[in-house]
């Protein structure tokens, strides 16, 4: 069973969102992704300063079996990519909701994906979704 | 491998298992205003008889010529090794079997294969094989775009000193992706890229510069100049180079400051015959920064489960069958045959012997230069070192000429008239390690002969 935070919001294709003091949002994917994925080799991070629309394709997660690519469930600015994953993709096996984070986003409202609360994405995975 | 083809009885069981009547029947859900019951334009299937006379046919068609061009595919001695070894059924597929690990033969050559490219052009890691030159320079574009993150633009500058067929065909398979190859002239005095040239594009957002070594004209670029000039404009470097040359002349990833990013080329010079224009093989090797970006198959060394040691298929998450459209390309390992004929060809040689190559090539192309230079009306283009081969100005038309020796059975080199119409009359000429004095005198005797005759507008 996967570990879902109640205060994170999040999508159908498997990216937490968490809002910071400041207004930006941190973006990851989730424990339920991380663990379907498997042993993550190599991360590709968006750089700062990249414009992205929601349902972009913003990273990518390799892992020994399969590679994916990340979307930005919000549309806005990218004020960093996580500079740690690129020498530890592991990270986001150990921490998905934490150091695995993989981006902060500067939203400028305009369009976003469907999001879900914890409840909600809980009854997506269970769906196989 | 073997071929194993399946018996009807297999065929039947098959269907069987699956409910399916037919063979045809696998293909019910094409409509049937789709299918196509003939194809006009190709001809009822001849007898084996009948195709061995044809092909015997057309093959002396060809006559065995003295050749003098070179401009991208070059005849080279290939010793009777490489094609006893690479016919071998062991060997003779084109392919990595679906199950790549169930071969180890397969993939050691290729993991040798890369090491020796690897090697020869100083970089970190090398793909296992390419379509051609020309597909490779394109996919070494492609990959400089993805690679160069931090460039907006798709722009490359692409020298009218790379082969006019290799830019035609990356213009061809980039454009539609949204690449903006553009062409830098040479400077017409001495058939190079004057680095100084460049400074008016200096600051700009440039993704890639191809460097050519030796280029088309057989000229050998500043390619440290280039090189400094890409880094410190932010731009990546592709090199275009002949594997040949690298034996003796310093390799891409010892260019400038830093070295290429990404050296890419035509293999064909390596165990593969001319064949009337292909198939060829390209190769591409590039620094570790970039690997993820590397198109194609990519054999690694490894241990398995019991710490033996062995050959697998390694960073497959790149390609078409994991990340399907989003592949770095649609690349194999289609050109393995001819891959494995290079890596025998290059086993055979070794480093030393590919060196006597290409400084017998070097020697063998001052001397033709030498020898038709002497006769009247001939004179060399360019000033400066080359590789193995030269532009010759004529004073008339350089496609006469040709036919005229080609009617003594020389096929006197490469009319520059249609790529480079403002050069005015002028032929490119090679000469490899194949071409002895003696050839070198009977094509200056024949070439001598007609530039005797009067000139004709």
């Amino acid at each position: 069973m996967s570990q879902i935070p109640a205060d994170l919001r999040y999508t159908r294709s498997h990216e937490w969102m968490r809002t910071m003091p400041d207004g930006t949002v941190e973006i990851g994917i989730t424990d339920h992704a991380q663990q379907s994925l498997g042993d993550l080799v190599f991360v590709e991070v968006p750089e700062a300063g990249r414009k992205l629309t929601a349902g972009d394709a913003c990273a990518v997660v390799e892992s020994v079996k399969a590679a994916s690519d990340v979307y930005s469930p919000l549309t806005g600015e990218v004020v960093a990519g996580n500079p740690g994953l690129a020498t530890k993709p592991e990270l986001i096996n150990k921490d998905p909701y934490g150091e695995g984070w993989i981006m902060r986003l500067k939203p400028s409202g305009g369009a976003a994906a469907e999001s879900f609360d914890a409840a909600a994405y809980e009854a997506v995975v269970a769906a196989g979704g | 491998m073997p071929y194993i083809p399946h018996t009807q009885d297999d065929v039947r069981a098959m269907l069987d298992r699956i409910g399916v009547p037919s063979i045809d029947g696998l293909f019910d859900e094409i409509p049937v205003a789709l299918r196509v019951e003939s194809l006009p334009g190709v001809p009822d299937a001849l007898t084996e008889m009948e195709v061995s006379r044809l092909a015997a046919q057309r093959a002396a068609a060809d006559g065995s010529p003295l050749n003098f061009i070179g401009a991208g595919a070059y005849e080279h001695h290939i010793p009777a090794p490489v094609w006893a070894l690479v016919t071998r059924g062991e060997i003779y597929s084109a392919y990595t079997p679906y199950q790549a690990e169930a071969s180890q033969g397969t993939l050691q050559i290729m993991y040798e294969y890369q090491s020796m490219i690897a090697g020869l052009a100083a970089m970190d890691v090398s793909n296992a094989s390419l379509y051609d030159g020309a597909s490779a320079l394109a996919e070494a574009c492609l990959m400089a775009v993805r690679a160069h993150r931090r460039s907006k633009s798709a722009r490359i500058l692409v020298p009218d000193t790379v082969n006019p067929v290799w830019r035609r065909v990356a213009s061809a398979i980039t454009e539609g992706q949204g690449l903006r190859l553009e062409t830098l002239a040479c400077d017409p005095a001495t058939g190079r890229i004057d680095p100084a040239a460049l400074a008016a594009l200096s600051g700009e957002d440039i993704t890639a510069l191809v460097v050519p070594q030796p280029n088309f004209f057989g000229q050998l670029e500043d390619a440290d100049a280039l090189t400094r000039w890409a880094r410190a404009n932010g731009a990546l470097v592709i090199a275009a180079v002949n594997p040949v040359s690298l034996a003796v002349m310093k390799p891409p990833g010892e260019w400038g400051d830093g070295g290429a990013d990404i050296a890419c080329g035509d293999a064909q010079p390596f165990g593969v015959p001319l064949s009337s224009g292909g198939p060829y093989v390209g190769f591409m090797a590039c620094r570790m920064e970039h690997v993820r970006q590397l198109p194609g198959r990519i054999a690694g060394r490894t241990v398995d489960a019991e710490g033996k040691p062995g050959f697998t298929l390694t960073l497959q998450a790149r390609e078409q069958h994991i990340r399907r459209a989003k592949a770095t390309s649609n690349i194999c390992t289609n050109q393995g045959l001819l891959m494995s004929a290079a890596t025998i060809h290059l086993a055979l040689l070794g480093p030393a012997g590919l060196e006597r190559v290409a400084r017998a090539c070097i020697a063998r192309t001052s001397e033709l230069v030498a020898a038709l230079t002497q006769l009247p009306g001939v004179r060399a283009a360019f000033p400066g070192p080359r590789f193995h081969e030269a532009v010759l100005k004529l004073d008339r038309p350089v496609a006469p000429v040709l036919e005229a020796l080609a009617a003594d059975g020389i096929i006197g080199g490469f009319d520059l008239a249609r790529d480079y119409p403002a050069m005015g009359d002028a032929l490119l000429v090679c000469a490899t390690e194949t071409r002895t004095r003696a050839d070198i005198e009977t094509y200056a005797r024949a070439l001598g002969a007609v530039q005797g005759r009067a000139a004709v507008a």
